[in-house]
Formats: structure tokens, sequence, C-alpha cells
């Protein structure tokens, strides 16, 4: 019986390092971007796309994927209306999306869904289809974005600047986005729809303190997640706390451990 | 000085209207630049300068109008704002490295040619308001561009250091033959820095050499006591360069008459 616990941690373990190795350089941009907002309301919608995917009968992994691209199109296109604010658009739409996701799980009946799964993380549940998903999409994800990391890298600093010197801002917008629903997709089985923007945007921010370039930050970035994933899971695993929330309360230790006065603030 | 019709045209734009609401913010306007040449386009706030810059450089549409750019032309451009959020690490050298992937001497050269060598390690969030626009310069210049355009290159600098900036603009075009394209609030420093003056009010009000537009009634009209102001700004640079000396008292004069106007 020790045996299959340390398979199922080890499994656990390996599924939320995968993760933090894509959302840490991504989460950077997202903290970059002042998109932590734009995150969250994507993974609030998640939930739909769950129920899609269970209704259409198809992974619900690409439900998630094709809900958050509506979604997200939807921002876009929404944010242009002088009549609304963009943080009013994104409440809309991250509460509006999650209270239907909720009403759509409620409509299937012949399905048993692990709702608390769903919101609230299932790493101990981790698959070895899952930890293809997570290392097969997270290595194209890392190789796409070292394509495009300068690119990317110079719109987030002047969008307009790098237009004029040829960056293709647009389809480097899409897919940047394309590959936030995708950690979407992978981090909703570690800490759970309710708390994946934490595992995007938690490690980048402590790793901002040591990080003296933006590949450092997101070096460093994965360093943190992967310590949170540890530290999370050994919690679960002595004394028997929820796996995901765990992961989470570290990571935010983490922070604040390292936001103390006289921790690494030379540079500030 | 140049004479601009035995120029190359490097960007040509006619009969451009980009409107905003409805409203024509740009009207019907007309431009060539010229390798080697400064054109600079002033006129009040909320005129369409910077409306127009962007559409030249193809960041926004055009109701209607034609932009014409020579095949194989590099432009460099310094927008008027650069806010780079304070989680983001990044020094000067990385900064210049996402305009055009320099070598170290290249990018040390283009920061001494813009007179702030001292600076490939700073963070870019340290730099004062003046080593922004020069390190924002030294990007486009590593770019080598054959048309540089400058959005409000003085913007949150004070005085002095704007007059040495458009000293240095001249500078580079001198030296790199390129054509300037700029835009500017700062009447009495730029008619002293520029070849050519656009003065811009929605539509085109007057064109042509500085101290001819500066004597154009339209001009006068557009900007009031300011540009008598700047009229002496021209007069008084042809005989001192202390741009920060002869500067100071010359706005003291122009709001003096700014008060008279309406009191």
């Amino acid at each position: 019986m020790g045996m299959t616990m340390d398979d199922f941690f080890l499994m656990a373990l390996a599924a939320g390092v995968g993760v933090s190795m894509v959302a840490g350089p991504l989460g950077c941009f997202v903290v970059w971007r002042r998109m932590s907002y734009f995150g969250a309301t994507l993974s609030h919608s998640a939930l739909l796309g769950v129920a899609l995917g269970l209704l259409l009968g198809v992974n619900p992994m690409i439900g998630v994927v094709a809900t958050c691209i509506v979604i997200a199109a939807a921002v876009f296109s929404m944010e242009r209306d002088p009549r609304f604010a963009a943080d009013t658009i994104l409440g809309i739409l991250a509460h509006g999306m999650l209270a239907l996701g909720l009403v759509a799980i409620a409509f299937l009946d012949n399905v048993r869904v692990d709702l608390m799964g769903y919101l609230f993380g299932d790493i101990l549940a981790v698959s070895t289809n899952d930890l293809i998903w997570i290392y097969g999409g997270g290595a194209a994800c890392l190789l796409i974005l070292g394509m495009i990391w300068r690119g990317l890298l110079s719109m987030s600093v002047h969008d307009e600047l790098a237009r004029v010197e040829g960056v293709p801002v647009s389809a480097m917008r899409l897919i940047f986005m394309l590959m936030i629903a995708f950690v979407i997709a992978i981090a909703m089985k570690i800490v759970g729809i309710m708390l994946i923007v934490s595992m995007l945007i938690i490690p980048p921010a402590t790793a901002r303190r040591f990080a003296r370039t933006p590949e450092q930050m997101a070096f460093y970035a994965v360093i943190v997640g992967s310590l949170s994933v540890l530290g999370g899971l050994a919690a679960s695993a002595t004394i028997d706390t929820p796996a995901g929330p765990s992961i989470v309360v570290v990571a935010m230790v983490l922070f604040f451990a390292t936001a103390m006065p006289g921790v690494a603030r030379r540079q500030a | 000085m140049i004479d601009s019709e035995l120029q190359t045209p490097l960007i040509r734009a006619e009969n451009l209207t980009v409107s905003r609401g409805g409203q024509p913010v740009v009207n019907k306007i007309s431009l060539t630049v010229n390798a080697g040449e400064i054109l600079t386009l002033v006129g009040p706030n909320g005129a369409g300068k910077s409306t127009l810059i962007r559409a030249l450089l193809r960041l926004i549409d055009c109701d209607s109008g034609v932009i014409q750019r020579e095949p194989g032309v590099t432009i460099g451009y310094v927008p008027q704002q650069l806010e780079i959020d304070p989680t983001m690490p990044i020094d000067v050298r990385q900064f210049l490295r996402l305009g055009e992937l320099s070598s170290e001497e290249d990018m040390k050269r283009a920061l001494e040619e813009v007179g702030v060598a001292a600076v490939i390690d700073t963070p870019m969030q340290g730099l004062s308001g003046g080593e922004t626009r020069r390190v924002l310069l030294a990007r486009a210049l590593l770019r080598d561009p054959d048309l540089l355009v400058l959005d409000e290159p003085t913007a949150g600098v004070d005085f002095g250091g704007q007059a040495e900036l458009y000293e240095l603009i001249r500078t580079i075009r001198d030296s790199r033959q390129c054509g300037v394209l700029l835009v500017s609030h700062n009447l009495h420093l730029v008619m002293a820095a520029t070849d050519r003056v656009l003065c811009l009010n929605h539509h085109i009000c007057c064109e042509g050499q500085p101290d001819a537009v500066t004597r154009n009634p339209a001009y006068l009209e557009l900007f009031g006591s300011e540009a008598v102001a700047s009229a002496m700004a021209v007069y008084t640079h042809h005989h001192d360069h202390q741009h920060d000396l002869t500067g100071a008292p010359i706005e003291e004069s122009g709001h003096q008459h700014h008060g008279h106007d309406h009191g």
C-alpha cells in the first residue's frame, strides 16, 4: 500500500512540475501584461468547457480549450466597446460563465461529475493520459513560446513599437491566448478552476524579486512553482490537507516569505 | 539648406483622412518626407499630429487616401510614451536587443551616438525621462533606419535637455543622412532644428521652411503669441547654440504676451 501511495505522489508531483514548467514562463507574460483578471475569466469559463466536452462526448480538455478561445474572442471584441470598462466585461464573463458552467453540469444527469475535483483540483487522481497531455502539450507550448519569446516580449514592452519593427502582434496575441487556454486545461486537474490563476501569477511574482532579466524571471518562476507543488503535496501527504489548495497556500507563503524586508530588496 | 525637390522621397501620403467618431481628425493631408531632411509636424494639442504619424506607420487604418512607402525603407520609430511595467526586470541591453539582435559593440556605439554610453546595464525603469528618450533613439538607430519617426521626442524632458535632444536629432541626420519625421508642440526649439515645418490643425494650415512658416498668418493665428516667441527662437538660433541659456527667457516673454492678450 505504501508503494501505491508513492506512485500517486510521484504521478502528482510529475503532473504539478509539468504544469509549473509551462505556467511559470507564460505566467510572467500574464503578470507583465497585467492580464491576471483575463486569466481568471478564461479559467472560470473552463467549467462550461468541461460540461460541453462531456455533453458532446469529447475529451473535457478539448472542451475547455475551445470554450476559452470563444471567451477570449468575446473579450477582445467587447473590449473595443467604449460603453463598458474592460474589467466590467471580464467580471460579467468570469462570473456569468462560471454560473453557466454550474448550470450546464447540472443538466448532465447520466454522467457523474466530480464538481469539487474540477473546481479545486484532483491532483492525486492524475492518470498516465493526463501526464501525456501535460508533457506532450507542455513541450509543444514551451517550444512555441521559445520561438515567439522575443516578439512577445517586445510587444509586452511596447505594442506599437513592436509593430513598427515588424512583430506580427495579432498573431502573437492569438498564439499567446491559445497557450493560456491550454495551461488552464492542464492546470485544472492540479489546482482546479478556481485556483488556476494562482499557478500563473504567484510564482512569477515571487521570481520577480530575484530576477534581473525576463528570462531569469521565467526560469525562477518554474522553480518556485515546482517547489510550491512539492510543498503542497508534502503537506497533503503528511497532514492530509487538500492537495490543490495546499499547493496554492505554499506558493503564497513563498511569495510573502521572500517579500519580507531585507530579502532580495537591493534592486528594487 | 536642403532643396527638397532634389531629394528621394522615403514616404509619401496623399489626401490622407482618418476619422474618429465620424469627425475627421486628420483631414486630406498630403506630405512627403525625403531622405536627409527633417520634417516637423507642429500644431496644438488634439490637432491630429500623433494620429497622422500612427497612420503613416500603418498602426491605424485610414478612411481614405494613399500612403506610399519606398520599397526597402527601414523605419526607426521613437514612440511618445514608454511605460514598462515595473514587474518586468529588463535592462537597457535587453531592451535594445528586442528591436534588433545587435552585437555588444553595436549597442555600445549606438548608445554613445545618442550620448548615454554608461546606461547599458541600467534597468529601464531606472532611467530618467531624457535617458529613456535617448535609449529609444538608440534602439531605432540600431535598425540602421532610412527614416526616423519621432513622436514628441522630448516628452518628459526638461527644457535644457530638450534643446540638446533636437541638436542630437540634427547631428544624427547629418551623419546618417536619414530622413526625419518628428512631431512636436514645442515651437521654440523645433523651429531651429528643422528643415521644413508642416503646421497642422486637422488639415494643413501652412507648410514650408521654418522662417517662412513662422511669418505665415495662418500659423500666427493658430499659435497666437506663442508663435512670436518661436519666431524669436529661430532668430536667436543663428547666433547661439546655447539653447538652454537663450531658450528660457524666450519662453518667459511668450507667457507675458499671453497674459496681455487675454488680460
